[in-house]
């Protein structure tokens, strides 16, 4: 078995996977379970100043369900923590004590003011909890108080909240991004000029889940009234693989470290996270969908997965797909691919072909002497992998690249040196040779 | 004692009341909501799609089932409705296994065809909930009339879409309520509470469709007056003629023509009433036989033989039909054909049956071995015939195999008599087949009452 064991910033715990601020870290007794479980680390439940928040009484989630009920996205409207932060910091120093090789970070919202911020972390600091994250990402509820995402969509106001807690505090600290702004990488510049020692994103995304439309309202409906809330699960990971790789490969912020979040449930979540630079992930959809056994088969499935590429730690891969992660400018304009369909694998469902017909370029046939029959016409096909992804059959489809002769398509040769759109002749802005 | 081993055992009320009802129940449960929609998400909404060109009558099959999957069963009904307004009784009675999901391509990913009877019986099953219910809105009176011999489903079917299309439709039939084998002839567990009665009242809320039961054709009502009275005809009525065995024995009391008493069956209002031999034997291969059989052992039928001439593969009836009488205990002998029918005073006590074998030209002839089998009824199942002398004499339709001959419009040899169902040649015997006779045929009326 690989070794999981991670050092996030000088937090340790035995693997890789917390659980993120949410509902399942709200108090002792979840994350005792958590633990138990063989949870790596948990960031706790968002702490507040007193008088404790309250919630709506209402349904707090709503869901986009597969046709067989899965859980695709999940939405929010849930406040921080609605304890007294006496009861909270009493359960996460003794939850601290009786499980000192996991990792416990605190996560923490109060008004951007300087003396809130000394006085919670100092009470904080009592409970020796291993670090704190700070909550700039929460879009509902909160940030109409001018917390939560109210901060992250300001840089300075991140930078200057950073930097208190920094000068405040002995305790790592890390930022957490909301992704309800436009560039990413501006609030994580301005978290690592703060002197954050990591970032973790993504927080939720602003959304309505759906609508009722007996009630003509958001759901989740509260007495006739919806509120937009936070999305979350499977659906938002595109957007936060996304997030993540634009901070691990922007100049100014390469080598910040990044907890990972949005949508993880499976270990090859998690590794497509790490492959792009996050040094933990971070967990909560999932976990609420199916309980914290899963954490189960995302250790062995990482640890199966790392066995078998070789890697003995995981340091070993974390970051290895940033590189190759680029501009779409950098692409190679030569590098030519064409659909290939394996007849054997086709059922016969017709589904590229009128997706191809219909959307595309036209380079699926449906028949062939009188048969169904579906075959890619070279002469057509741009390569651009609509008919691989509407084809219901893994595998049947496949891009097969040409390495040599002409583009049917082009009329060109195939050419094998490298060429992008910066010395494209169609580009009005190209790249000179220096000596024309 | 002596006595009570040779006379026929054959008795009613072989089983308790809670064994009918489950032996009757429906042979498939309806999907509930949820399961409908899991099942619809397993259709791939093919391209020019493969189970709609293997539908009889072409339903929209990606399209009703997307619109179950969407939560729009009245609309997925409306879908299946349009072209088929039995939609209702071929989800329950289709051979789906040889038609729609036969071509499914999921069978050629998972051998798992999406359960398309099962989604179209759960999207009509909704729409039909509330009896007032119909899809189509008559459009205003033509003023002319068409006679539908026959209430049949192609009967039914043509019916309706001429009453859609403004005609004045009259429907003879022959019995006392209309609905054809439907009615009369589907397997019980196929068709349960009375659904066939309910889908002909569906079908007749149309309007303008009258219906003169008890009128049969050559009997009480001629062809020549139906011409005479009406714009155009429609011959709808199926197949009277029992085929004979043709073996020494025949009138022996007990053996019974099949499809006699699966009428009597469906119109049980008590099925412990029926008379059930303890041993019997089906002779035949189709639908028919499978049905009789698989009736008669779940009324309580010791031991149901069916006998059948050639092998399981050359049987009519689908493998899967053949399943279902497999799984009830029939036991299916293949090779045999009837020889001589054993009685004693009077009534049947066996069958002798002649071993069969297929020579270098495929051609089937009797062994000489035989078999003997004790039976206390014996059912004979093997097929129907057309009798064309209701149709009477002079100017009638040509035949064709015995059938009524008909071109692609299902307009017979005369130019104002359309037919379709099991009495037109080529018919394929099935539901949905005589469905889409009557609707094409409807749509040459049509065409040829608005020139």
């Amino acid at each position: 078995m690989a070794n999981l064991s991670s050092n996030f910033i000088g937090i340790k715990s035995p693997n890789p996977f917390w659980l993120a601020s949410a509902p399942p870290t709200d108090k002792e007794y979840n994350v005792v379970r958590a633990f138990k479980a063989g949870w790596g680390g948990v960031v706790w439940k968002t702490l507040g100043e007193d008088p404790e928040v309250v919630n709506v009484n209402g349904p707090r989630y709503g869901a986009i369900h597969g046709r067989d009920r899965n859980l695709i996205g999940f939405n929010n409207i849930e406040l921080i923590t609605d304890r007294p932060l006496e009861v909270n910091l009493r359960e996460i120093k003794r939850v601290k004590r009786d499980w000192p090789d996991r990792a416990m970070v605190v996560s923490l919202m109060v008004p951007c003011e300087e003396q809130n911020w000394i006085d919670i972390l100092k009470r904080v600091e009592e409970t020796e909890a291993d670090g704190i994250e700070l909550n700039f990402g929460c879009p509902h509820g909160m940030s109409e108080r001018g917390m939560g995402s109210a901060v992250g969509q300001v840089p300075e106001y991140i930078e200057m909240v950073t930097r208190w807690c920094k000068q405040h505090t002995r305790m790592p600290v890390i930022v957490k991004l909301t992704p309800n702004i436009t560039d990413i990488r501006n609030p994580a510049r301005a978290a690592k000029a703060g002197g954050a020692d990591a970032v973790s994103l993504i927080n939720t995304i602003n959304s309505i889940v759906s609508v009722d439309l007996d009630a003509m309202a958001p759901n989740p409906t509260i007495d006739g009234r919806g509120a937009h809330g936070g999305y979350c699960g499977p659906a938002v990971k595109p957007i936060a693989l996304n997030m993540v790789a634009e901070i691990a490969r922007d100049a100014a912020t390469h080598g910040l470290p990044i907890s990972g979040i949005g949508g993880v449930t499976t270990w090859r979540d998690a590794a497509e996270f790490m492959a792009l630079g996050a040094g933990t992930v971070q967990v909560c959809t999932a976990a609420m969908t199916y309980g914290f056994k899963i954490v189960e088969e995302m250790i062995d499935g990482l640890s199966d997965w790392m066995d078998e590429k070789g890697y003995t730690s995981t340091d070993q891969f974390i970051g290895r797909a940033v590189p190759n992660v680029t501009d779409w400018q950098q692409l190679n304009l030569n590098y030519v691919v064409k659909a290939k369909i394996d007849q054997d694998a086709c059922i016969k469902c017709g589904r590229c072909h009128i997706a191809c017909e219909d959307t595309s370029h036209q380079a699926i046939t449906a028949m062939k002497d009188g048969e169904r029959h579906f075959e890619v016409i070279d002469a057509e096909c741009v390569g651009c992998n609509l008919c691989v992804s509407v084809c219901p059959v893994e595998d049947c489809i496949t891009m097969e690249q040409m390495t040599e002769g002409v583009d049917p398509r082009t009329g060109k040769l195939i050419d094998p040196a490298y060429a992008n759109w910066t010395t494209h002749p169609n580009n009005p802005n190209r790249v000179m040779d220096a000596a024309e | 004692m002596a006595d009570a081993l040779s006379a026929p055992d054959i008795r009613s009320g072989r089983l308790t009341p809670e064994d009918y009802l489950e032996n009757f129940d429906d042979l498939h449960p309806p999907l509930g909501a949820h399961e409908a929609s899991v099942e619809a998400d397993r259709c791939y909404f093919c391209y020019d799609a493969p189970c709609t060109i293997a539908c009889p009558t072409s339903i929209d099959i990606p399209k009703f089932i997307r619109q179950i999957s969407t939560g729009n069963p009245i609309g997925s009904a409306k879908t299946i409705f349009a072209e088929n307004i039995l939609g209702g009784m071929c989800a329950r009675v289709c051979p789906t296994e040889t038609l729609c999901e036969e071509a499914c391509v999921r069978n050629l990913a998972e051998d798992k065809p999406v359960q398309i009877g099962l989604l179209q019986r759960h999207a009509t099953d909704i729409y039909l909930s509330e009896p007032d219910r119909h899809p189509f809105e008559r459009a205003p009176e033509t003023g002319r009339k068409v006679a539908v011999v026959g209430g049949g489903p192609a009967g039914l079917a043509c019916a309706h879409a001429l009453a859609r299309r403004g005609h004045a439709v009259t429907i003879f039939d022959a019995r006392d309520k209309i609905g054809g084998l439907n009615e009369f002839g589907i397997a019980a567990y196929k068709s349960t509470d009375d659904f066939a009665q309910f889908e002909t009242e569906f079908v007749l809320s149309i309007g303008g469709i009258v219906v003169e039961c008890g009128k049969a054709l050559g009997r009480d009502i001629t062809l020549a007056d139906l011409r005479r009275d009406f714009d155009a005809v429609f011959l709808g009525m199926g197949l009277a003629g029992v085929n004979a065995l043709r073996a020494e024995g025949e009138e022996l009391a007990g053996v019974i023509d099949a499809v006699a008493y699966i009428a009597e069956l469906r119109q049980a209002e008590d099925l412990s009433t029926l008379p059930v031999g303890r041993k019997v034997v089906v002779i035949g291969g189709g639908m028919t036989a499978i049905d009789i059989a698989t009736q008669i052992k779940r009324l309580g039928a010791e031991e149901v033989t069916i006998a059948y001439r050639r092998d399981r593969e050359a049987m009519k009836a689908s493998a899967y039909e053949q399943e279902i009488a497999l799984t009830d205990g029939v036991v299916i002998r293949e090779w045999l054909q009837p020889k001589r029918l054993l009685g004693e005073a009077g009534h049947v006590t066996g069958i002798e049956l002649e071993r069969t074998a297929e020579d270098a030209g495929g051609r089937l002839a009797g062994t000489g071995e035989t078999v003997t089998l004790q039976a206390d009824q014996v059912f004979k199942a093997i097929g129907q015939s057309f009798v064309a002398d209701p149709l009477g004499a002079g100017d009638v339709p040509a035949l064709e195999g015995g059938r009524i001959r008909v071109d692609g419009d299902r307009r017979t040899s005369l130019a104002d008599v359309w037919a379709g169902g099991d009495c037109v040649a080529g018919g394929e015997d099935l539901t949905v087949a005589a469905v889409e006779d009557g609707k094409v045929a409807a749509a040459a009326i049509h065409a040829a009452l608005s020139a």
